[in-house]
């Protein structure tokens, strides 16, 4: 008996849910073992994070809250998957978005009406961060260098900059020696529901996912980037011009993953200071992935993950185990889904050998 | 040394759509270079594969010293002493030549000594002569050595056959005539060849015995000595083809819509791959450019697309020129690509967003895609053109090759084009579908102007008004297909054989 791979003609969509639900089953079962290891009671654990995410109303909220650059973050790895470019930049992109922010509302607010302060707060981190991507989508497009590697090395330059900035050209003077610039001034600040931290910025994420999703599949570039995911040769047979629509791609993933640092700024922290730069962009991958690249789905997970997130941080507050079993549960959901998609896709059969073998 | 004789018997293989190899004999005596001739898709390349273990054969039985074996894999065939070199090289290509030849090979070992097979792979490249440094990183060499490393790594297994798929194809003719000298010295050791060519020449040159395939059955098997001259050798390997009868009602031809003056282009590794081509199709008319698989075509029918650039020439493309300047005017000009699948569809979206590959512009305003509109357009043409689809959200992979082709016909033809390209059109379909491809085309010839591209000489007589034999990059010539006597010298030609008048 042999085992082997036979390719599905038709994902089979049974599969895919099945496949989904055991997924996350079993990664949740795996946390137990990792759980259990660390000598905690994985049920006890498992309840601390509920509770912690879903415990009460401003729990909840604070879900939501780290939600929403994930939600940004996974919009922008999904548009760049969408035409087969690995975008493992957010994270740099994110923090350049924050910077261009920043230096809006350190820098041009007091000489502007109030009203368009914020308006060009976003359009500056859009830009900062889809100029910033469009440097490995550049190099991809015309000199066909690998995007992964660079948009990943990216990440640590962009946090180097953030550093710089805050601690040196930046720095607040009145700041008492600490890192950081001055807070912004309160016609900078994106507005909150009252009595929680969540901002604007949701606004922004859900309306990019609504507009995201009738871009891809309601419009002639969105046909085009489907197009050359799916086949580039047959993209290049039809005239598209391959090279300029990586550009394009990378602008907007580069931007939407700007607009999550300039809502993590404008939103939560006020200034530039350590704590921009806290794995958005690379949990965003994961997000993306979980999503299926679809928009809806992206909304979903990003709330999910952010929930383990949350209640991985209370399970260090209570039980004082690490918060980083939120992230093995990450880790792990990625490991199961992505293997239960390669199943959807694929079928396993046990085959007993066929009479073309050796004769005795 | 191998001193018995190896034969496969009764070979017969199957895939989906066509008989690769109908029941084919074939003896390999021990000490002799073996050509097998034929053109692409004569069965070949799929013979061979059987004998080095690659594919299985659905019938027939394989003979050494007359006891049957069966092969489960090319590592079982390189037991019983048969190797493969194939045309895409299977190398390393971040690893030595030493650790190329050495891979995949057991040692008794679990160490593996690499100063010793170092020295054994240098003593192997001095014996046979094929000059090769086992330290070089296989990426430095160039195709010729790569060559060398794939015969190396048969010869230090100890191959008694060693199988070369179209060897030359990669060769300068000085590397030819040093590969030749070593297939000889094997063959002198008792060893045996097999040659899979398309090249006539090259069988005179190096072969003890021929076999000739075509259209996956052995149809000659002799030796130099038997062949007269090369024309018939090319008869045999072409064949004399049967018009099939089509139903070609005479059009009167209009203005020029394509135009080449002598063209010259190169290939995509820069190569010389097509040289002072010039022809003119005129509406109304089908001409055809048929040649052996290889022979330019595909650079050509690139540059007249727009995706590559002539070297020297001027293309006319309805009376404009072009080739420097941006692609021509695709919305009138239908292209079915030789590669349907991957070319000329996306096979894991659905047939609406196929049916729109070359064609979305026209139902996009302002970038928004029409939706309904494509979607009622979609089903009217899958409706018109038979294409059996189970629905319009299945996806082209779903399509067999016939159905696909006629999605991607029904695509191309609904621009009303004034220009069709067809490259190969009927190229491994079944003769219902491909019926139904000729009888469209020849519709489509009272409004438009067809350059087709086939090896297909069957196809070429019965459906066009004009013939150019493409050889080598060059037009061998231009015949009416109304003329019989220049007809039956198309085959040698396709084979590189001019009558000398």
């Amino acid at each position: 008996m042999r085992l082997t791979l036979e390719r599905r003609l038709v994902p089979s969509q049974r599969a895919v849910w099945a496949g989904q639900t055991v997924a996350v089953l079993l990664a949740f079962a795996m946390g137990a073992a990792v759980l259990r290891l660390t000598g905690a009671d994985p049920l006890a654990a498992y309840a601390v994070m509920a509770e912690g995410a879903l415990g009460s109303l401003y729990n909840l909220s604070e879900v939501v809250v780290k939600a929403i650059p994930l939600m940004l973050c996974g919009l922008a790895v999904a548009v760049a998957a969408r035409i087969q470019i690995w975008n493992i930049g957010g994270e740099g992109q994110l923090v350049l978005g924050g910077i261009g922010a920043a230096g809006v509302a350190l820098f041009l607010s007091p000489h502007l009406p109030s009203a368009i302060v914020l308006p060009l707060m976003l359009a500056a981190g859009f830009l900062a961060g889809g100029l910033w991507a469009l440097i490995p989508g550049f190099l991809r497009a015309r000199l066909e260098v690998n995007e992964i590697l660079t948009t990943l090395m990216l990440n640590y330059v962009a946090i180097f900059w953030l550093e710089h900035l805050y601690f040196g050209p930046w720095r607040d003077p009145m700041g008492m020696g600490f890192p950081g610039t001055a807070m912004f001034p309160d016609v900078a600040w994106l507005q909150r529901l009252p009595g929680t931290r969540i901002h604007l910025g949701l606004c922004f994420a859900l309306l990019a996912a609504l507009l995201l999703h009738w871009i891809l599949s309601r419009t002639r570039w969105g046909y085009e980037i489907r197009v050359i995911g799916e086949n580039p040769r047959a993209a290049r047979y039809a005239g598209m011009r391959i090279d300029r629509h990586i550009l394009w791609v990378m602008l907007v993933s580069g931007g939407l993953a700007g607009v999550a640092g300039m809502a993590e700024v404008s939103g939560i922290h006020y200034r530039l200071q350590q704590g921009l730069a806290v794995g958005y962009g690379y949990t965003g991958i994961i997000v993306g992935w979980l999503g299926r690249l679809h928009p809806g789905g992206i909304l979903v997970v990003s709330l999910f993950i952010a929930g383990l997130l949350v209640g991985g941080d209370q399970l260090q507050a209570v039980m004082h185990l690490p918060s980083s079993v939120g992230l093995v549960l990450e880790g792990t959901l990625l490991f199961f889904v992505l293997g239960s998609d390669f199943l959807s896709r694929y079928r396993l059969r046990w085959r007993k050998e066929d009479p073309w073998t050796p004769r005795a | 040394m191998a001193t018995t004789l190896t034969s496969m018997q009764g070979i017969t293989k199957r895939f989906p759509g066509t008989l690769a190899n109908d029941g084919i004999d074939l003896e390999i005596a021990p000490g002799v270079v073996h050509a097998l001739l034929g053109e692409n898709g004569a069965g070949k390349s799929t013979l061979m594969n059987i004998l080095s273990g690659r594919y299985r054969p659905d019938a027939g039985e394989i003979l050494i010293g007359g006891t049957p074996v069966r092969f489960h894999s090319p590592r079982d065939a390189l037991r019983a002493g048969i190797g493969m070199v194939h045309q895409h090289f299977l190398l390393v290509a971040n690893q030595t030549v030493a650790e190329n030849v050495a891979l995949g090979h057991k040692t008794p070992r679990a160490i593996l000594c690499w100063s010793r097979i170092e020295d054994e792979v240098r003593r192997l490249s001095e014996a046979y002569r094929l000059p090769l440094d086992p330290r070089a990183r296989i990426d430095e060499l160039s195709l010729g050595q790569q060559q060398r490393v794939e015969i190396l790594k048969l010869l230090y297994r100890q191959a008694d056959i060693l199988i070369l798929d179209e060897p030359t194809a990669v060769l300068t003719p000085g590397e030819i005539d040093e590969l030749f000298a070593t297939l000889r010295r094997i063959a002198r050791e008792g060893r045996s060849v097999i040659f899979i060519t398309h090249k006539l020449e090259e069988v005179m040159e190096i072969a003890d015995r021929i076999t000739i395939l075509r259209r996956g059955r052995r149809v000659a098997d002799l030796t130099p000595a038997d062949v007269e001259n090369r024309r018939e050798l090319a008869r045999l390997m072409v064949g004399r083809e049967v018009v099939l009868r089509v139903d070609r009602t005479p059009v009167a031809p209009g203005e020029t819509v394509l135009e080449l003056r002598s063209c010259s282009g190169q290939g995509d590794r820069g190569q010389r791959a097509f040289q002072r081509v010039s022809f003119a199709v005129r509406r109304g008319e089908i001409f055809a450019i048929v040649g052996v698989a290889g022979n330019g075509q595909r650079d050509l029918v690139a540059a007249i697309t727009g995706s590559q650039r002539l070297s020297g020439g001027q293309l006319l493309v309805f009376g404009k020129p072009h080739g420097a300047g941006g692609p021509p005017p695709m919305d009138r000009i239908a292209y079915i690509p030789e590669d349907r699948a991957g070319t000329g569809s996306l096979p894991g979206l659905d047939l609406t967003d196929n049916l729109l590959l070359t064609t979305y512009p026209s139902f996009c305003r302002r970038g928004v895609f029409r939706r309904e509109a494509a979607r009622r357009w979609a089903e009217a043409q899958l409706d018109q053109f038979h294409v059996v689809a189970p629905s319009l959200t299945a996806s082209a992979r779903q399509l067999s090759g016939g159905n696909l082709q006629k999605l991607i016909l029904a695509r191309e033809l609904s621009k009303g084009p004034d220009l069709i390209i067809a490259e190969q059109p009927t190229h491994g379909l079944d003769i219902g579908a491909t019926m139904d491809v000729w009888d469209e085309l020849l519709r489509q010839r009272a409004r438009a102007g067809i350059l087709l591209i086939s090896g297909d000489l069957r196809e070429a007589l019965s459906l066009s008004d004009r013939i150019a034999v493409i050889f080598r990059g060059q037009l061998m010539g231009v015949f009416s297909t109304d003329d019989e006597d220049a007809i039956a010298e198309i085959g040698p030609m396709m084979a590189g054989v001019v009558q000398a008048s």
